[in-house]
Parts: C-alpha cells; structure tokens; sequence
C-alpha cells in the first residue's frame, strides 16, 4: 500500500466534497457530543445515587408518651424499654442491616435545633415532644420492604420511613432528561448515518472514473474502497474531536466557570474532568468506526468489484 | 490462453440472448478482430473476458482460469495481466499523461522506483516521448488513445482487449495506432480487439471472428472484414 497516493487521493476526495464534509463532521461532532453528553449525565445520576444511598437511611421512629392521642399505632402509649430493645436486637439479626444507630430524644432535639436554628418558633419546643429513633443503614438501599413489613405496625413502633424515596423522585426526573437526551441522539446519529451514506455515495459518483480505471488494471478492492473509507474515517475523527471539546467545554461551563453549580450547589458531588476524560476516547473511537462501517456497506452497493 | 466453451449469456429483462452457445478458442500470441454489426454481441464476448460480467451456462476461461469460479478477491490479479483499450480512451484528465499511466501501477501498489523507470519507457514505446507533462486535453484523439495504450501495457499484459480503438479516430491516425498495437503484438501479447474499421482489417489480415445476434457465424485466419454495413 502507497501511503502517499491513497493520503493524495483522500486529500482530493474531501476538497471535491467539502460542504458535505462539512455535514458530516457537524453532525457527526453533534451526535456525539449528545451521545457522550446523556452518557455521562447518567453517570452523574448514578454517582449521585451512590452518593445519596450512602446517606439515606431507614427510619424507624418510635412513640412518645405525646404520640398515643393522635397516632393510632401508638395507642398504647410510648414505647417501654423492652419493646426498645428488642427491636434494636431484631434489627441487628436482619442480614440486610449495616448498621443501627439510636437516637434518643434529647439527641434529636438537638440536631432538630441545630437544623432550623433562627426558625420562629423553635423554643416551643421542647425535648419530651422528640422521640426515640432508629436509624437504620442498609448493605443495599433496595431492601427497604424488608425492614418496613418487618417493623411496620409493632408495638411501640410509630412509623417506618424510607429517605430514599424523597430522592427517587428527583432521580426519575434526571433520568428522564437522559431517555431525552438517549432520543434525540439515536434521532442525530440516524441523520449522521444518512449524511455519511450519501456523502460516500455522491463521492464514489464522482470518482467513478477513477474506480472504473481501478477496476479495470487490477487494483484491489481494499486498494479502491481504502480512500473513500479513509475520508470518512477522517471526517468522523475531526467530528469526534469536535465532541471531546464540547464534552469538556460543557463540564467546564455547568460546574466551574459559566453557570458555576458546584458552588451553588454544594450538597451534589459533581463528575470530575477524570470522569469526562474517560469517555473521550469511547467518542473517538465511536465517531472512527462509525462513518467507517456505514462507508464500507455503502461501498459494497456502489463500487462493484 | 483463450477458450469459450459453449457461452450462452442472456441480460435480465431481455428476450434475445446476447451470445448463444459460442465455442472458440484463442491461441498465445494471436492478434484477432472481433466483427459484427451493433448489438451482436462483440461488447458482450469482451465483457465476460474481463469477467465484468458471467456466463449464464458454458465456460469462459481466460489465461487458464475458470473466469466463473475465479472468486472475487483473486479476479484483480487476473485483470493486471489483462490490458483494456476504449473506443473513448478513458483518461484522467485532471491527471497529466505520466499520472495517467503511473496511476495504473501506483493502484496496484507497485514500488514507487519501478513505476519511475517504467512510465518514461513506455511512453516512448508508444511515441509519446517528451509528452509526459501534457495533460490528455491539450492531446489529439490519437495521442490521446496512446496514452490509453501505454496505460494498458505499461505492466506488460499478457493480453491486451480492445474495444474499438479506432472508433474515435480518422483513418489515417488510426494506421498509427494499429502499428503500435501490432508492436505490442509482436512482443508476444495477445490482442483481441473489437471493431467495424473495415479497411483496417480488410488491409492487417489477421484472424476474424464474426458474431451475428449471438452466434459466432465466421471464425478465419487472414480474414477480411466481410460484410457491408
């Protein structure tokens, strides 16, 4: 193989074509970077999830002597000693329990009080309107049912709360946007695909001269179909590298500089540049292959051999 | 180096055959001419020896190959022994006449110092010497035809196919140009070329193949063109 003809015969074949060149690197870039985009918003959902489900607990919250009136589990007024430690024994029995912290109610007076600090109304109340608590961390998040049929509805037990279902709303909404996302890119890469289909297509037409001599003193398929490959190849590498620097260009602006949500939004731990540097190589080999093997199938229509 | 065994080929969407059960064969350094008027068949007999098409029932073989079992990745290397002449010459004309007779050799990757030595050497076979920097369009139609020459057999082809060399081309360029391929002929490579000059061949007395609505109706050695048109 003769690098330097087949390299002069793609140089020529992108000039001949170049607004539809052109098209295909934005489309390509484009859906790329929409590709790379969705791929790692869902990763910042799962990190964040992973971030959150480490926090996130089971509650169970037992009655106070002040609950027995309006609290119809707790009729039979507040949880005894006994009941209290039973229920720690039987949480520590659980397989799926990590970890049981007891909160007593001078505890979450305290922290309740550190909460709303500077709240109105905060000095209405007192210790003996808290209650005693579990807070229960799970070996998986998902196990929620196990602890709430368990606990659920026992003697001294006033409810069962799992935090993670708080979240779970948020993380639908996030996903979501991604299955978005996931749409309008198999919509992008469609148009991509056809924009490479016909560029190779209109490129074979207008070589056709050329492939017909190819042809005809011998020259090997490979050695026919190699320019028109490498062109697309080319145009998907410079498309691709257009998507690395939007992908990182969009990391740059939501977190850091631009919209700045890292600093307004402490509480979410956001995706490092190790996270988004990770899926550049996945974008270029993607945006390589993929106008490669549509020009290779293109191909084997166009240039007969 | 040639043989049709009983070829029969009929286009899809077409009544009549194309060739119906012609059998010839063709011997190393024949020079033949394929006559017939328009439509009997000549461009399809070339055709199938190039394999650009297959027999629909009979053998083609070319150079000693089966051309119907010849699988697709082997039939390349059969065409490079293979030159082909057009009626239309079929140059690059973006291509000056050296590029267009290196493009021959460079696709089929040859080293870069051959095709240095070579290109010059058949270009002055052809008696275009000094025309190398020419690009085809500033060219008469007979130098033109032996640029076209000169790329068939600048890798030195054991047979050369010509498909009306000298449709395009007044009488007395087209004496030129069947010297040339007379030379070339004489180098031992076979010529089999199409055509309706009657003069020329009535004048080169080679071997005539006749086809008529498929058949092959006259094969003669020093033959004459034959019939009126």
């Amino acid at each position: 193989m003769r690098a330097q003809f087949v390299l002069s015969e793609i140089g020529v074949g992108l000039r001949r074509n170049l607004t539809m060149t052109f098209a295909v690197i934005v489309s390509v870039a484009l859906s790329l970077a929409l590709a790379g985009g969705s791929w790692l918003a869902r990763e910042q959902v799962s990190h964040m999830k992973g971030y959150w489900y480490d926090k996130v607990q089971v509650s169970i919250f037992l009655c106070n002597k002040t609950d027995g009136t309006d609290t119809a589990n707790c009729s039979k007024g507040a949880v005894t000693p006994d009941q209290m430690n039973q229920i720690e024994a039987d949480l520590n029995k659980l397989p799926v329990v990590d970890k049981v912290f007891k909160e007593s109610p001078q505890e979450a007076y305290q922290h309740y009080k550190q909460q709303f600090s500077g709240q109105a109304g905060i000095d209405l109340l007192t210790p003996d309107q808290m209650q005693w608590s579990f807070r229960v961390k799970l070996k998986n998040p998902q196990q929620y049912n196990v602890i709430s049929s368990a606990f659920d509805g026992r003697p001294g037990v006033q409810s069962v709360q799992d935090q993670r279902k708080l979240l779970d709303n948020l993380f639908g909404l996030l996903n979501g946007m991604t299955y978005v996302a996931l749409a309008v890119l198999a919509f992008m890469l469609t148009v991509a695909m056809l924009l490479i289909v016909n560029t190779v297509r209109v490129s074979a037409f207008s070589r056709r001269r050329e492939t017909g001599i190819m042809r005809l003193v011998g020259a090997s398929s490979f050695y026919i179909q190699m320019p028109f490959i490498m062109e697309a190849a080319l145009a998907g590498l410079i498309g691709g590298g257009l998507a690395c620097g939007m992908l990182l260009a969009g990391r740059y602006f939501l977190i850091d500089g631009g919209l700045k949500l890292q600093a307004k939004i402490q509480l979410i731990q956001f995706l490092g540049w190790g996270d988004v540097i990770r899926v550049l190589p996945l974008v270029l080999v993607v945006g390589v292959m993929m106008p490669s093997l549509a020009a290779f199938f293109t191909l084997r229509k166009y240039l007969k051999v | 180096m040639i043989r049709f065994d009983n070829v029969s080929k009929t286009y899809p969407k077409q009544n009549r055959p194309a060739l119906r059960e012609v059998s010839l064969e063709i011997e190393k350094g024949e020079f033949v001419f394929l006559v017939g008027s328009s439509g009997s068949g000549k461009s399809t007999f070339l055709r199938l020896m190039l394999r650009e098409e297959r027999t629909d029932t009979g053998a083609v073989h070319v150079l000693g190959k089966d051309l119907n079992r010849l699988s697709n990745w082997k039939l390349p290397h059969m065409r490079r022994q293979v030159g082909t002449i057009f009626q239309d010459f079929r140059l690059l004309p973006n291509k000056t006449v050296a590029q267009n007779v290196a493009f021959a050799l460079e696709v089929i990757g040859k080293p870069r110092g051959t095709i240095r030595k070579t290109v010059p050497e058949v270009l002055d076979l052809v008696g275009l010497a000094g025309k190398d920097d020419r690009m085809p369009g500033e060219l008469s139609g007979g130098e033109q035809q032996r640029v076209a020459i000169a790329r068939a057999f600048v890798n030195r082809p054991l047979l050369l196919i010509a498909d009306e060399p000298t449709g395009n081309l007044d009488p007395q360029t087209s004496v030129g140009i069947m010297k040339l391929l007379d030379r070339i002929n004489r180098t031992g490579t076979t010529v089999v070329m199409a055509t309706h000059d009657q003069q020329i061949v009535d004048q080169m007395r080679k071997r005539v193949i006749e086809l008529e609505k498929g058949r092959l109706v006259r094969d003669q050695s020093r033959g004459v063109y034959g019939y009126q048109h």
